[in-house]
């Protein structure tokens, strides 16, 4: 059976982790490493150990913004927002789920919409993650704000052959 | 000259003055745009995050769409052209990736379109002198610190944009318009981006910085060509120390005279007007 640090470097594709010489770089340009409980690096250590469960429980993976500061600047070419994705996505198929819950309904919001019209409408999505959130009440003066100038419109103009849009989400669903 | 658009969905919504703007300055400067067919979404963070394959193939479905029409797609929103550069090199780096996704999107990808940004194609092809010759009102007293954010640079062999420690061309453009950019150390620092509904907390944090520190260079105001960064700079920052963002191409409008400015201005959070007013620039 393949290791967790097997399983991920096969998902990456790119450089195997064990490039990773720990110099931090990563973690000293990463801009929400102040609110992780694991900096990068050390998650790239875990997986090293083989600290499965740890890391896909951890709110880090869920946290990292994608901003792609760490791999851009790691002297080893450790792909290492690519390998969050991947910790991301391992954590939601094994039913895990996400640490930070907020944050996984926003997505799930976000990707509704599309498969819903195609393209996103904010309103709907912002209602849908708030029904999911149960977050109800954050920037309601806001939306009500965006809506007055017309920013927001209840509705907007959807992909025409809706159908193949969703038939990429049925063939890629898992 | 003759591209193809791709708005995006941003710029239907949250980013209006974004396309607005883009597409009055592209009409000034005789820049024909046509619409991609029945676009959909790029799948932006929310899909790369969640599921790999599912974000390429919401991305070549885009791409292979603007295929019909080689030649550059103009991509304004940062996001949609960070996800459509990500896809071009995953379907030209990986064989088996390819097959499987033009199977899944039912259309064969064949790489013919070259995705740029506006910034891009307004430096490159137009050129600061024929935007200088543009310039109907020089925009003295206006200094903005160009924020480039994440998605247009990073990772710079998939974006190939522009600089990616020290991006400069939005600089300039702004500098052929007659204001005056600043240099700043936060260019290319992230606004937290999608956090801004499921963790708050976190992107007002880095707005906060970000405000702080185009303050510490002398700035009155930001730009930018993103509508996440735009939409964090203008709704997230405290009362107390935000300065007005615009997008890049309201500024160019400006200059340039052309109208739409006034109808754009009304739709920011932070209402730029009194600046403007105060430096007789509107």
């Amino acid at each position: 059976m393949a290791t967790f640090l097997e399983e991920i470097n096969e998902k990456i594709k790119g450089v195997p982790l064990q490039a990773c010489y720990h110099c931090r770089k990563c973690t000293a340009g990463c801009p929400v490493a102040f609110a992780m409980e694991h900096n990068p690096n050390k998650v790239v250590k875990m997986i090293q150990m083989g600290m499965k469960s740890e890391v896909l429980n951890s709110s880090t993976i869920w946290l990292c913004a994608s901003c792609e500061t760490c791999v851009t600047r790691c002297p080893n070419d450790v792909d290492i927002a690519r390998m969050m994705d991947c910790l991301r996505e391992m954590a939601i198929e094994s039913k895990i789920g996400a640490r930070e819950k907020k944050i996984l309904h926003f997505h799930e919001a976000f990707l509704s919409s599309i498969k819903s019209g195609g393209r996103i409408n904010e309103p709907m999505m912002i209602v849908n993650y708030k029904l999911k959130s149960g977050d109800y009440f954050s920037d309601m003066g806001m939306g009500m704000s965006m809506f007055m100038k017309g920013k927001i419109k209840l509705s907007s103009p959807r992909t025409k052959d809706i159908e193949s849009v969703r038939a990429i989400f049925s063939k890629t669903s898992k | 000259m003759k591209v193809s658009y791709y708005p995006g969905c941003s710029l239907h919504a949250t980013g209006k003055e974004y396309d607005l703007s883009v597409k009055a300055v592209c009409k000034a400067l005789d820049i024909e745009l046509q619409e991609v067919d029945d676009w959909s979404c790029c799948g932006a963070s929310s899909a790369h995050m969640t599921n790999f394959k599912l974000s390429v193939a919401l991305s070549a479905r885009n791409l292979i769409a603007a295929e019909k029409d080689p030649g550059d797609v103009m991509v304004p929103c940062a996001a949609c052209f960070n996800r459509f550069k990500s896809a071009q090199h995953h379907l030209r780096s990986d064989e088996t990736l390819k097959k499987e996704v033009e199977g899944i999107v039912g259309g064969q990808f064949d790489d013919t379109v070259v995705v740029r940004n506006p910034i891009d194609i307004y430096y490159n092809e137009i050129g600061v002198d024929t935007l200088r010759e543009k310039v109907k009102k020089k925009l003295t007293g206006l200094k903005p610190v160009s924020y480039y954010g994440c998605l247009l640079l990073r990772p710079p062999g998939v974006c190939e944009f522009d600089n990616y420690e020290n991006p400069v061309l939005m600089d300039k453009l702004m500098d052929s318009l007659g204001a005056e950019p600043l240099n700043w150390a936060c260019k290319t620092d992230c606004c937290g981006g999608s956090l801004t509904l499921g963790k708050t907390e976190i992107v007002v944090r880095l707005v906060d910085k970000l405000m702080f520190m185009a303050r510490e260079a002398g700035a009155n105001c930001l730009v930018t060509a993103c509508p996440v960064c735009f939409a964090n700079l203008d709704t997230r920052a405290d009362k107390s120390r935000g300065l007005p963002a615009f997008y890049f191409t309201e500024i160019m409008a400006l200059a340039m005279g052309l109208e739409g400015p006034e109808t754009w201005f009304k739709l920011h959070n932070v209402d730029p007007r009194p600046l403007l007013k105060s430096l007789g620039l509107f």
